[in-house]
């Protein structure tokens, strides 16, 4: 499902007096539907840099990332956010959001996308909301004035909304209590046994032994570092 | 009598045929605004000099002249006009609509229905009909060719918005065989239907425009409307108290100081004519204009 | 099926396509060899500083400016066509009905001593609509979408508030369903909760209506939460162009990265 060869990439400061940091070579990873791979290292040696190049956040210098079929490095904007909108989910550590929007709106958001219709779209969303313990009545309040905890589960569930068939997940039970961490866990073993190939980064070891047939250290791939 | 020192109705030849041929593009072109250019008159704008230069244009010494004014044959314009015709064209004067060969006339159309051997002269103040929407001429021009009309309708929307009902009354906008918007001067809405289908040929002059523009006979006018609000050419609710006519215009004439008003047909001929033929309104009396 | 969904997956062509636009004031460059794509359902945003070229750039492709070179092909009813060889009353036609544009200032954009009604209810006019009581329900329904009270219907325009005006121009420029709609500093001189709520509105119009559209501004802000797709100007020039978050996480070229940069935070 995910498959990357090869991948580099650097970073050319041009207003640093063009000073060229390479932050990635050779690296390459294959994860299979069901799977869950950790990416591990230390900080700063580029997990997020990764998961943001999978994700087509960033740019890659050379190799491959093949999700479902597509090459991201390769294709044009219009395929990667196709791709976003159908097969590729991300739960980043932070929630940007329009002002204004309410919370279930931002939950059902990809759903909508999709076109799924209003109602069951917000079904799922209040769904989800529910099972991460959001009190119903901020459901319809912008999660701009929420506590960080409350944010990050906003943020799974608008991750979860959507089956997406690949899942990208970034600290996704940081500043969680233990109730919700479960909630959290269960969500992406649900995915998991749905079948979606998920990678994810976790500073919880615990969590990261629960969910992950294997880990991948991207220390590995940082030049400078393995040498 | 004729004007030693003028030549025939007051304009030389030359500035005739320019204007006969603005008639004509103008005839070929139903309701579109043809440019001219429209010389000094010995009287100011907006007392007719666009009139007076279509009628100079078309007078020929056999015609015979009727000129009235919101109707009237007797008001200080329709006087002035006819007598400025009568010193410098020496053509024969009438104040009957049926022994008319041309008419000049200032926002009304007669009452008496006209024939294929007449003409009926408009007296235009404001041609454009869109100029009050959209101030700027080559905005207007492009409209015109484009058959932009959308801001017509937003004119009248507008009116039911605010009064419940379209409230122009007069003025009312025309158009004309289904491709010109076409402004039919100040005559009042009641009178837009004589517009359509009329046998007489009907001008239309503005002098300080200076344009004039054309309805052939027989053609085809419509009055802009919506489905829902549909044109009403409506008139006073009453009879003429003098002639007693119920399907003619009427003038509200305020008689004392108390607000006792009477209601008089506008066109003066029309009225005479049927008091003439024994017709009394409430106060009419028979012969001779009550006070 | 959205209205997006729709548009979005039945497209088999751009909805406009752009060849080497150039427009030159003399020797100085206004825009030049600007190429892209734009598909159904996207939102392209071309960002720059004043003197970029970008306001150059909208005024080429809506038909306003006449380009010096290049191509702006429309995917009309009737095939692709060029726009910039089109005749007047054909532009204009497009520009009425397929096409919209929203201006920076409202006041550039309405009719303002028509009533708010009037405003939104013209384009239905100018294409046909001649039954009264649809064309204020029509303009009821959209005053409604863009949050304005039905009750300030037969208010003219000079009584609404800046951000009321522009909510105004929006719906007087949808009415018609057009497909593409060029924006020029949508949100420029509003304040910000006003912008934040403009912002979220043309963000739910898009998606539902299923519009292309191409906004022009500078602020960074306002394309990160609006488009799809980003384009990078400088003196007249295209200097990157990519996704959005793309070019705002990962700048390649050395102006798009000063610009990233100076943005202050909040």
């Amino acid at each position: 499902m995910i498959q990357i060869d090869g991948l580099s990439k650097s970073f050319t400061l041009h207003n640093q007096g063009g000073a060229v940091i390479p932050v990635m070579a050779g690296a390459s990873l294959t994860v299979r539907p069901g799977e869950c791979v950790a990416l591990v290292g230390a900080s700063g040696a580029g997990k997020s840099t990764l998961m943001r190049m999978i994700w087509g956040n960033y740019l890659a210098a050379s190799g491959s990332i093949r999700v479902g079929g597509l090459d991201v490095v390769t294709a044009s904007p219009r395929e990667i956010l196709r791709l976003r909108r159908e097969t590729l989910g991300y739960v980043s550590q932070f929630l940007r959001v329009v002002p204004r929007v309410p919370t279930v709106d931002v939950v059902a958001e990809p759903l909508l996308n999709l076109g799924v219709p209003a109602e069951a779209a917000r079904a799922r969303a209040t769904h989800l909301l529910a099972q991460l313990n959001i009190p119903q009545r901020l459901w319809s309040l912008s999660p701009t004035t929420f506590s960080g905890g409350e944010q990050q589960r906003v943020n799974i569930a608008r991750g979860f909304a959507h089956r997406y068939p690949a899942l990208l997940l970034d600290e996704p039970t940081a500043s969680l209590d233990p109730a919700n961490r479960e909630v959290v866990l269960a969500l992406v073993e649900d995915a998991k046994a749905g079948g979606a190939a998920i990678i994810g980064i976790f500073h919880d070891a615990a969590a990261r032994e629960r969910l992950c047939e294997r880990s991948v250290d991207v220390s590995a791939f940082t030049p400078g570092l393995a040498a | 009598m004729t004007g030693q020192a003028y030549n025939f109705a007051y304009l030389d030849e030359q500035t005739k045929r320019m204007i006969r041929r603005a008639i004509l593009k103008g005839v070929a072109v139903p309701g579109y605004q043809v440019p001219f250019a429209s010389r000094e008159m010995p009287m100011p704008y907006g007392w007719g000099t666009g009139g007076v230069q279509v009628t100079a244009a078309c007078l020929t010494p056999e015609d015979r002249l009727k000129v009235i004014d919101q109707g009237a044959d007797d008001t200080t314009n329709a006087v002035s006009i006819r007598s400025f015709f009568r010193r410098t064209a020496g053509v024969a004067v009438t104040e009957a609509t049926a022994e008319a060969t041309l008419i000049q006339t200032r926002h009304r159309i007669p009452e008496h229905p006209l024939t294929e051997e007449q003409i009926l002269v408009h007296q235009v103040p404001i041609p454009e009909p869109l100029r009050f929407l959209e101030p700027r001429e080559p905005e207007t021009r492009k409209m015109h060719s484009l058959e932009e009309y959308g801001l017509m309708h937003v004119k009248l929307y507008e009116d039911i918005a605010r009064h419940g009902a379209i409230a122009t009354s007069y003025d009312y906008p025309v158009k004309v065989e289904d491709r010109y918007v076409m402004d039919p001067s100040p005559i009042p809405k009641f009178d837009n239907p004589k517009l359509s289908d009329c046998p007489a040929l009907q001008l239309f002059g503005a002098g300080r425009e200076q344009r004039i523009y054309a309805l052939p006979p027989y053609t085809r006018v419509v009055s802009l409307d919506f489905d829902d609000y549909p044109f009403d050419p409506s008139k006073a609710d009453h009879d003429c108290d003098l002639c007693g006519a119920g399907d003619s215009y009427l003038d509200e004439v305020i008689t004392d100081d108390a607000g006792s008003r009477m209601f008089v047909c506008s066109d003066t001929d029309f009225c005479r004519s049927r008091r003439a033929a024994g017709h009394f309104g409430r106060l009419g009396t028979p012969v001779g204009d009550a006070a | 099926m959205t209205q997006m969904q729709k548009t979005v997956l039945a497209a088999e062509a751009p909805l406009l396509q752009v060849r080497d636009l150039t427009k030159r004031y003399g020797a100085r460059i206004g825009c030049a060899d600007v190429s892209f794509d734009l598909w159904p359902g996207e939102v392209l945003g071309i960002v720059g500083e004043s003197g970029s070229g970008k306001s150059t750039l909208l005024s080429c492709l809506a038909g306003h400016l006449a380009p010096d070179e290049g191509q702006v092909i429309f995917a009309t009813a009737s095939g692709p066509k060029d726009t910039v060889q089109m005749d007047e009353p054909e532009r204009r036609r497009l520009s009425r009905t397929d096409w919209a544009f929203v201006h920076q200032n409202p006041r550039d954009g309405l009719r303002m001593g028509v009533t708010a009604g009037g405003n939104v209810g013209e384009r239905l006019m100018a294409v046909g609509a001649r039954h009264y009581g649809a064309i204020r329900d029509t303009a009821t329904d959209w005053l409604g979408r863009v949050e304005i009270d039905a009750s300030r219907i037969d208010d003219r325009p000079s009584a609404f508030s800046g951000g009321m005006q522009q909510r105004l121009q929006i719906a007087r420029n949808l009415v018609t369903g057009p497909r593409l709609v060029f924006m020029d500093e949508p949100t420029g001189g509003l304040d910000v909760s006003v912008q934040a709520r403009l912002l979220d509105l043309l963000r739910g119009l898009v998606r539902e209506m299923g519009l292309s559209a191409i906004i022009v501004t500078h602020d960074l802000a306002v394309v990160r939460l609006l488009a799809d797709r980003l384009m990078v100007m400088k003196s007249g020039r295209v200097v990157e162009q990519g996704l959005t978050d793309q070019v705002l996480d990962d700048p390649q070229h050395a102006y798009t990265q000063l610009l990233v940069s100076s943005v202050l935070q909040v």
